[in-house]
């Protein structure tokens, strides 16, 4: 009977329908991401209106009515920056008042530091901590004598010509690989059960970082030599450098402090059943978890460094902000305030938005799965 | 330095005294740790003692007294900016008050600032408008990775001072104006003996919003019926003085500026400096606070979005009652250090030649000398000001925190 009856089931199913065209391509990711209600519509509007207010002028003053080439103010015709300030004074706001036939001593000092970290990025290479404290040690040294000279048969570059960009590395560069371990002591100090060095830890910690940067700057510009002895003195650029120093091992602790507290507990009791002593517990068990937890919150740490050297303006040195804030004031080049700020920003930018994604980059390939 | 305590928590062994072997002197913890921390205290002690020695000869020296006698000596400097009367026959402590209670007026306003653009900014962020979010997220990419000082310089030098002189000034309405002088805004004028019946109405209307919102609590707690507390303790604080304004038939004038051939003349006058210091500060610790918020709302979990859906609550109630609360446990600790950070900063007010704590402490030192007491009053004011500002916001967090069992 039932052989009879013609069925109308469908035997094979059918190609589905393609969805509605407002919810795929372009279309459909226009609808979900700009307008999908009326406010949605309202704000994309109002933001679209902006890009358009501020966005073609910006490029048509920074690229398409710019002057590009030229040797003097005369050459721009006003309408839009003018970029031959920047590359007419390049040189200086890259070395300061470094003596030109001397200036490759640093590009030598650039050079010699990149080739001596290639090891570190070859992960085939095994002993990368060892290599990077000898590193640390070496360097400086070198870099210490290409800079300043009087050695070698280098002429002698005193501190009050360095300056610019290379002036602001050398104190990012000195500020975070001493800021580091003082840190990591003074963080150790904070947390010991010694109540003295805890003490004297905790006080130093919060009283720096209770003040502005400047102060200190000031203090260690002004106070330091009143501290010392009668004829004892030191260079301008040293004196910036230990207020800066201090300054970032002070913010630099916390963060390390931060990392300590977050190493279980059994992890310190674990060193100690295995008859560690307190160095030994600190530098195989606790410290390599703990630093490792607060790389991003130590890069953070250098990015904001990187920035404060800046502050050094404020105590007449002539890093790269003050270079070219002095390159603003040239009577060749008078009112080009906008063009040098803007130059000056996008250098600083590149640099911390560099580190930044950087420091992402580490916090996924060094991220163990330990979150809970 | 040995240091075994760490196994505090671990039950030691139960050993007696006389079979507990007993260790040398020199490799007991306890007395390493005390040998290790005499040692630091005297190590320190006789570095101040060197430090002070040093000072007093070279103060010595250079014929400066110390102490704080020049407070009372003319200053005869002029600052361009000054809450309280101050000129040039006013003395040096007059000049620090007026630097403190410039760094005060920056830091507050800023912190205002601040927060509204970056509550704002962060809320964009996340936002399902894609154009919106990148534009937020540029916004907060900028401003964070260039230094602070650049940005008040450019602010300062590059925007304000160009601007025109003051009898072409930028306008809004002709009652608000922007000039190389800095920003010019309507002064309110009250009328005479009008002030005190709208503070008295002011402070009954705190009270009684203050009675309603415990009266409300109690209710809400016994009963289970809510009362909408907060928005009519809100009418009573606004409205209440309002309401003694009008009685007294609103005896409130604005004293507009006036364009004269060469000058403004009136209303309220914002220096260029503060305009430019407040711009730089707010937009830089926005950007940050930006962030804070972001974070603070990601880090509730996507369950207690869909819990409060299941619950029937609509977005508004769920972002008020549910995600907001449980955000600003997140958000209020680095939100602290972000306001000690603007407060800190506004110390950079002297590049630019606002006269703050800084600036004319700086001045200061450079006229009589006095590096240590100057040093100490930054140290000691600042200090002060960021424990008032942590107390405040620990009280805060406190309050706010998870109360667990």
């Amino acid at each position: 009977m039932a052989t009879n009856i013609p069925h109308y089931v469908r035997s094979q199913s059918t190609e589905s329908l393609p969805p509605p065209v407002a919810e795929r391509g372009v279309v459909g990711w226009l609808k979900r991401n700009l307008f999908s209600s009326i406010g949605n519509t309202i704000l994309t509007l109002i933001a679209l209106w902006l890009l358009w207010e501020i966005v073609p002028p910006i490029l048509n003053w920074a690229f398409f009515s710019a002057t590009f080439t030229g040797t003097d103010r005369a050459s721009c015709d006003g309408a839009g920056a003018c970029w031959p300030f920047v590359n007419a004074r390049f040189g200086q706001f890259v070395y300061g008042f470094y003596p030109v036939s001397q200036r490759w001593r640093v590009d030598a000092a650039v050079v010699v530091l990149l080739l001596a970290m290639v090891p570190l990025f070859l992960p085939r290479f095994e002993r990368k901590l060892a290599y990077a404290l000898g590193l640390l040690v070496v360097y400086p040294i070198v870099a210490y004598v290409l800079f300043l000279g009087g050695k070698f048969g280098l002429s002698h570059v005193e501190t009050s010509r360095w300056g610019g960009l290379f002036l602001t590395l050398v104190i990012a560069g000195v500020g975070i690989t001493t800021s580091l371990p003082l840190g990591v002591v003074l963080a150790l100090g904070r947390r010991s059960t010694m109540p003295a060095i805890r003490m004297v830890c905790v006080v130093f910690i919060e009283l720096v970082r209770g003040v502005p940067l400047i102060t200190v700057l000031f203090m260690a510009s002004v106070m330091l030599p009143l501290f010392l002895p009668e004829g004892v003195n030191f260079d301008k650029l040293l004196r910036a450098l230990v207020g800066f120093s201090l300054f970032s091992a002070a913010y630099m602790a916390e963060v390390v402090r931060g990392g300590l507290q977050a190493i279980p507990k059994g992890q310190y009791e674990a060193a100690a059943a295995l008859g560690l002593g307190y160095w030994k517990s600190m530098g195989l068990i606790i410290l390599p978890q703990a630093l490792k937890i607060v790389i991003p919150g130590i890069v953070n740490t250098f990015i904001g460094l990187f920035k404060d050297t800046s502050l050094v303006l404020i105590i007449g040195l002539f890093d790269f902000l003050n270079t070219v804030q002095a390159g603003l004031s040239d009577p060749n080049w008078i009112g080009l305030a906008i063009e040098g700020y803007v130059f000056a920003a996008a250098v600083y930018w590149v640099f911390c938005f560099a580190m930044s994604r950087y420091s992402q980059h580490l916090e996924r390939k060094l991220d163990t799965g330990h979150k809970r | 330095m040995a240091l075994d305590r760490l196994n505090e928590s671990v039950p030691q062994p139960a050993l007696s005294a006389k079979e507990a072997p007993k260790a040398p002197v020199w490799a007991d913890p306890f007395w390493r740790g005390l040998a290790a921390q005499v040692a630091v205290v005297l190590g320190l002690l006789v570095f101040i003692w060197y430090i002070v020695e040093n000072t007093r000869e070279n103060l010595a020296r250079l014929h400066i007294a110390s102490g704080f006698n020049f407070v009372n000596n003319t200053a005869g400097f002029d600052v361009g900016f000054a809450l309280i009367p101050y000129s040039a026959t006013s003395t040096y402590g007059d000049a620090l008050l007026v630097g403190f209670l410039n760094t005060l007026l920056v830091a507050g306003l800023g912190i205002v600032f601040a927060t509204v653009i970056g509550f704002v900014m962060g809320i964009l962020r996340l936002s399902n408008n894609w154009l919106v979010a990148k534009l937020a997220t540029v916004y907060v990419e900028t401003l964070r990775n260039i230094p602070l000082l650049l940005q008040l310089l450019f602010w300062y030098t590059a925007v304000l001072s160009p601007l025109p002189r003051p009898a072409n000034s930028l306008t809004l309405f002709d009652v608000i104006f922007l000039n190389n002088r800095g920003l010019t805004l309507p002064k309110p004028v009250l009328g005479e003996g009008a002030g005190i019946p709208i503070l008295v109405a002011l402070v009954l209307g705190i009270i009684a919003a203050w009675a309603l919102g415990r009266w409300a609590k109690t209710r809400l707690e016994r009963t289970g019926r809510p009362f909408p507390s907060v928005i009519v303790g809100a009418c009573l604080v606004v409205g209440l003085p309002i309401l003694a304004f009008l009685v007294q038939g609103a005896p409130l004038t604005f004293e507009y500026a006036e364009e004269t051939r060469f000058a403004l003349r009136g209303g309220v006058n914002v220096v260029p400096e503060l305009v430019a210091l407040l711009l730089g500060l707010s937009l830089y610790t926005a950007a940050f606070i930006a962030e804070i918020v972001r974070s603070g709302i990601l880090a509730v979990s996507k369950g207690q979005w869909e819990a409060s859906e299941a619950l029937g609550l609509e977005r508004g109630p769920t972002l008020r009652l549910v995600v907001i609360p449980q955000a600003m446990r997140v958000i209020i600790p680095p939100l602290t250090s972000q306001y000690l950070n603007l407060t800190k900063n506004s110390s950079l007010a002297v590049a630019i030649a606002y006269p703050d704590l800084v600036a004319i402490g700086g001045t200061v030192l450079n006229q009589t000398g006095q590096a240590i007491e100057i040093v100490l009053v930054w140290m000691v004011v600042y200090v002060t000001l960021s424990l008032t500002t942590s107390l405040l916001m620990n009280w805060y967090n406190a309050r706010k925190a998870l109360v667990e069992r």
